[in-house]
């Protein structure tokens, strides 16, 4: 083919090729856009595959971290933020000064879970003091056997939660007593799923993140019981419920536009899809369900924003 | 007079390695085992890779994969909005970046005075731009193009970035394309009274398509395969429909990041399915680009 | 005879003042405003590298920024020393270079001076398959194939090392330097070849003592290039060399190197006008800055040490 025809033809092809992108395409009403908290990402985004199965509308999930979600939700980016933390005073700040209404849901209850290397067969229980000389800011444990004597000379690799992380910070408030402050040497990441791949790769390793990324990889990782006052406790769904696996079992939210709940239908349905059908998207998703009281008390708030 | 006999010893080889000390010898044995050790760690890490790749992506290369949408179960998980993204991409960058890349080689070549500034600095602005790393891009995108123009993380400003990061290379293979386009051809045109503009399009131009082609789609082979860029303009997590030129998106290599990450073992298989996906778009683009390359070579 | 030729007007002494074409000075025009484009884009990496990089300078001291060992910058007891992101970029470039650069013009000497048209012209485009493979899959293949694969054979690394990075990263740069080389090489007249030969020297001598000194510009140059690249590369090391930023040689051990820190703080999104949103450009601009450098050396020593030949 001549160089001349060659070049016409891909032209052509390429032009026809942008151009179905442009309009055209399933465009089934809006899309709603959600971003924030990898922890609560993965029961949104079970949320939003059911939904469009059910309804047909697009939902985009976006996981810049709990801190990364609100900014841009105040900048009136997002429909919706997911948060595994409530929402701080600078925030707010930040979305009244951007007139930015809101609502916040308590959707689906996590218990933050330790895990360690399956072959790690010598650490079970560990207290809060423990978790607290680790994880403290200028710790300088370094090996198992500071953590406690009686545990073996391996050396201590700690994976964990970056900062935009609402992960991170519920468990700096927690173990160390004041958001943000943590030990800073260790390999942060707004991703838990690089903390899985950290901590299943390494016989010393330890870090730490929502539940459903443990139940989702039980078979590389094992979880360690916490003392936080009333004898150790496993994290699990019923451990979290009746409140015994304290302090790191915690809510989740997702706070809303209210001008999405006003302009937007789909917003409306999606939420509520996803209050009504909380128990079986939290389990499928590895989440720890709402009672039916929490249910009801959030369909309250939910009648009240869209009223 | 001296008669310098060479040794020969039939065990050896022939000459001329057979000259000299006999370390010589020995010297050469073992220089040629360390090229073919280089060749060897080169095409069989290449082997390897492929070999790899496609072991363990083999399972899960099916139709779901090429028509099916992003699921959090690796089961029913598809990559259909991560390709067709990857290929709008692609033909966007190539509309964009081929006629700015041949009127950049073309102003450069035939146009530009050397002796003026403007020229100089453009021109060693093309090759420090060669070098910048893609991720630099990426955050020129993230400021002018997503934030400063307020597109947003859409396809078009993916494109743009894109079309960035591939410009200095379509505006260097252009321009060695119109360079070995032999003056003569010029001058002869120029004596039949043609103008510059005429002389570029009839004769410079036609005789170097072959060359821009092949630069333009090694070029858009690269494009096609870049993550980082795009990765700080924002391709979302998850994005379950098909993309518009406006809207959000994810691309095939951005697709393959985010599955790599998942440790369930299903996630795997499935990034290395879409590897495997993407390696095809690559390699067949770049083999487009050699036959254009051999077929078309003039010999002047 | 030949008829007498009748010249009715001989030509003028001074050819008529060229006139104007508009449609020539409108096509210079829209193709410099092409090339400007170029222009354009470094300016505008500039730019928005820049000013948020000054903002971020007024709140932390380029001091502490440029000398300082820990980088801990969104924490709560922050620090902003960047020397452990350079060190782990420089690390890997070092490693990957360490391969790259002797198997590069090993086989750059191989396809110049020792393969035949044939074997070259199967072997070439392979290697440029090779380059042309998306850093995701490579970076892919050193968390999934080259980690264990090292730990097996008893190195000891951990899950997110620098070493499968740098081997993975020094593999895909041989065809970088190789092809630079070996243009370089068959640039070489065969002269010069020749004559060696002549004189009795083996193929060995001629290439290591001959060829080579005399493509050395290029050689060089691909060097250069291949180490820029090394260092601007991100999906490898943000996929296998891990999130740690720490002052390490040890190619064993995580580290974080700059281009992986910008990759990871803004995957998603960044929170404008934050601090952290403003390390990404602190760092993006020593980042380009170090690129650049290290470009402008390339140029001047390939200026430098250029034979030219006739």
């Amino acid at each position: 083919m001549k160089p001349h025809r060659l070049i016409m033809f891909v032209s052509a092809a390429a032009l026809a090729l942008v151009s179905t992108a442009c309009g055209g395409g399933d465009d089934a009403g809006g899309v709603i856009s959600a971003d924030g908290s990898s922890t609560v990402g993965p029961f949104v985004t079970k949320a939003a595959e059911d939904f469009k199965a059910e309804q047909d509308v697009d939902v985009t999930v976006g996981i810049s971290g709990t801190g990364g979600g609100f900014e841009r939700f105040c900048a009136g980016e997002t429909d919706l933020s997911n948060a595994s933390r409530s929402i701080d005073e600078d925030e707010q700040a930040l979305c009244e000064e951007a007139g930015v209404e809101y609502v916040e849901f308590r959707v689906v209850t996590d218990a933050l879970t330790n895990v360690v290397n399956t072959e790690n067969d010598w650490a079970t229980c560990l207290t809060m003091d423990q978790l607290k000389a680790i994880w403290e800011p200028g710790s300088k444990v370094a090996n198992w056997n500071q953590v406690d004597p009686s545990f073996p000379d391996v050396p201590l690799k700690l994976y964990g939660a970056g900062t935009d992380s609402g992960t991170f910070d519920y468990f700096t408030d927690v173990i160390n007593g004041e958001e943000g402050a943590s030990r800073s040497d260790y390999s942060a990441t707004e991703d838990d799923n690089v903390t899985v791949q950290g901590v299943s790769g390494d016989r010393g390793a330890m870090g730490y993140f929502g539940f459903s990324y443990f139940e989702e990889n039980q078979d590389q990782l094992k979880a360690l019981e916490v003392d936080g006052g009333g004898g150790c406790a496993a994290p699990s769904i019923e451990t979290a419920q009746d409140d015994s696996y304290t302090p790191l079992s915690r809510p989740l939210f997702v706070y809303v536009k209210q001008s999405s709940f006003d302009e937007n239908e789909d917003v409306r349905n999606f939420v509520q899809f996803m209050l009504d059908n909380n128990e079986s998207i939290a389990t499928a998703a590895q989440f720890v369900p709402l009672s039916e009281d929490q249910v009801a008390e959030q369909l309250a708030t939910f009648e009240d924003a869209t009223a | 007079m001296t008669v310098i006999e060479p040794r020969v010893e039939r065990d050896f080889e022939p000459a001329p390695e057979q000259f000299g000390r006999r370390s010589q010898a020995w010297k050469n044995r073992l220089f040629k085992t360390a090229m073919l050790f280089s060749m060897f760690v080169a095409f069989g890490t290449l082997a390897v890779l492929l070999v790899d790749t496609i072991v363990t992506g083999w399972p899960a290369l099916n139709s779901q994969l090429l028509t099916g949408l992003p699921s959090t179960l690796p089961e029913e998980a598809g990559g259909r909005p991560a390709i067709l993204a990857t290929l709008y991409l692609g033909a966007l960058v190539l509309l964009l970046s081929v006629p700015i890349g041949v009127l950049t080689a073309i102003y450069l070549e035939e146009y530009a005075d050397r002796t003026r500034w403007w020229n100089r600095l453009i021109e060693v602005n093309i090759q420090n731009l060669a070098a910048v790393p893609s991720i630099v891009y990426g955050i020129l995108g993230l400021a002018f193009i997503v934030r400063g123009i307020g597109v947003g993380r859409v396809v078009l400003a993916g494109g743009l970035i894109l079309t960035l990061v591939v410009l200095p290379t379509v505006v260097v293979a252009s321009r060695e394309a119109i360079r070995s386009v032999p003056d003569s051809i010029r001058q002869g045109a120029f004596a039949l009274g043609a103008t510059k503009w005429q002389v570029v399009w009839r004769q410079v131009l036609p005789a170097a398509i072959p060359g821009m082609a092949t630069g333009s789609i090694l070029a858009l082979s690269r494009a096609v395969g870049e993550t980082a860029p795009l990765i700080m303009v924002g391709a979302i997590t998850y994005v379950a429909f098909n993309p518009e030129l406006f809207g959000a998106y994810t691309a095939l290599p951005v697709q393959i990041y985010n599955w790599t990450r998942q440790p369930d073992p299903g996630f795997q298989t499935l990034a290395a399915a879409a590897a495997i996906v993407l390696l095809v778009i690559v390699l067949s683009m770049n083999s487009v680009a050699i036959f254009l390359r051999n077929r078309y070579r003039k010999q002047w | 005879m030949p008829p007498a030729v009748v010249i009715e007007q001989p030509a003028p002494l001074a050819l008529p003042r060229k006139r104007v074409r508009w449609g020539e000075q409108f096509v210079h025009l829209i193709l410099f405003i092409a090339a400007a484009i170029s222009v354009l884009t470094t300016v505008g990496i500039v730019i928005s590298l820049l000013l948020p990089a000054l903002d971020f300078f007024r709140e932390v001291s380029p001091v502490e920024f440029f000398t300082g060992t820990t980088w801990a910058p969104l924490f709560l007891d922050a620090h902003f020393g960047v020397v452990p992101l350079v060190v782990g970029t420089f690390v890997i470039s070092f490693w990957s270079a360490l391969l790259a650069f002797p198997l590069g013009v090993g086989v750059a000497i191989y396809l110049s001076e020792y393969a035949n048209q044939r074997v070259a012209g199967v072997l070439k485009p392979i290697l440029e398959i090779l380059a042309a493979i998306p850093t995701v899959v490579l970076g892919y293949f050193a968390l999934t194939f080259v980690t264990p694969l090292l730990r097996d054979i008893g190195l000891d690394v951990e899950i997110f090392n620098a070493l499968s990075a740098s081997l993975v990263l020094g593999v895909l740069l041989i065809p970088t330097i190789a092809s630079l080389s070996e243009d370089a090489m068959a640039a070489v007249p065969r002269d010069l070849r020749d004559g060696g030969y002549a004189l009795g020297a083996d193929k060995l001598q001629v290439s290591t003592r001959i060829v080579v000194p005399a493509a050395i510009s290029g050689i060089i140059a691909a060097f250069v290039l291949g180490f820029s690249r090394a260092v601007g590369e991100t999906m490898i090391v943000l996929i296998a060399a891990g999130q740690l930023a720490q002052i390490t040689f040890d190619p064993r051990e995580t580290i974080e190197t700059m281009t992986a820190f910008i990759g990871a703080t803004g995957n998603g999104d960044v929170p404008t006008g934050s601090i952290e949103y403003k390390t990404i450009f602190a760092v993006g601009l020593t980042l380009f800055v170090i690129t650049l450098v290290m470009n402008l050396i390339s140029i001047r020593l390939v200026r430098k040490y250029r034979e030219v030949y006739e």
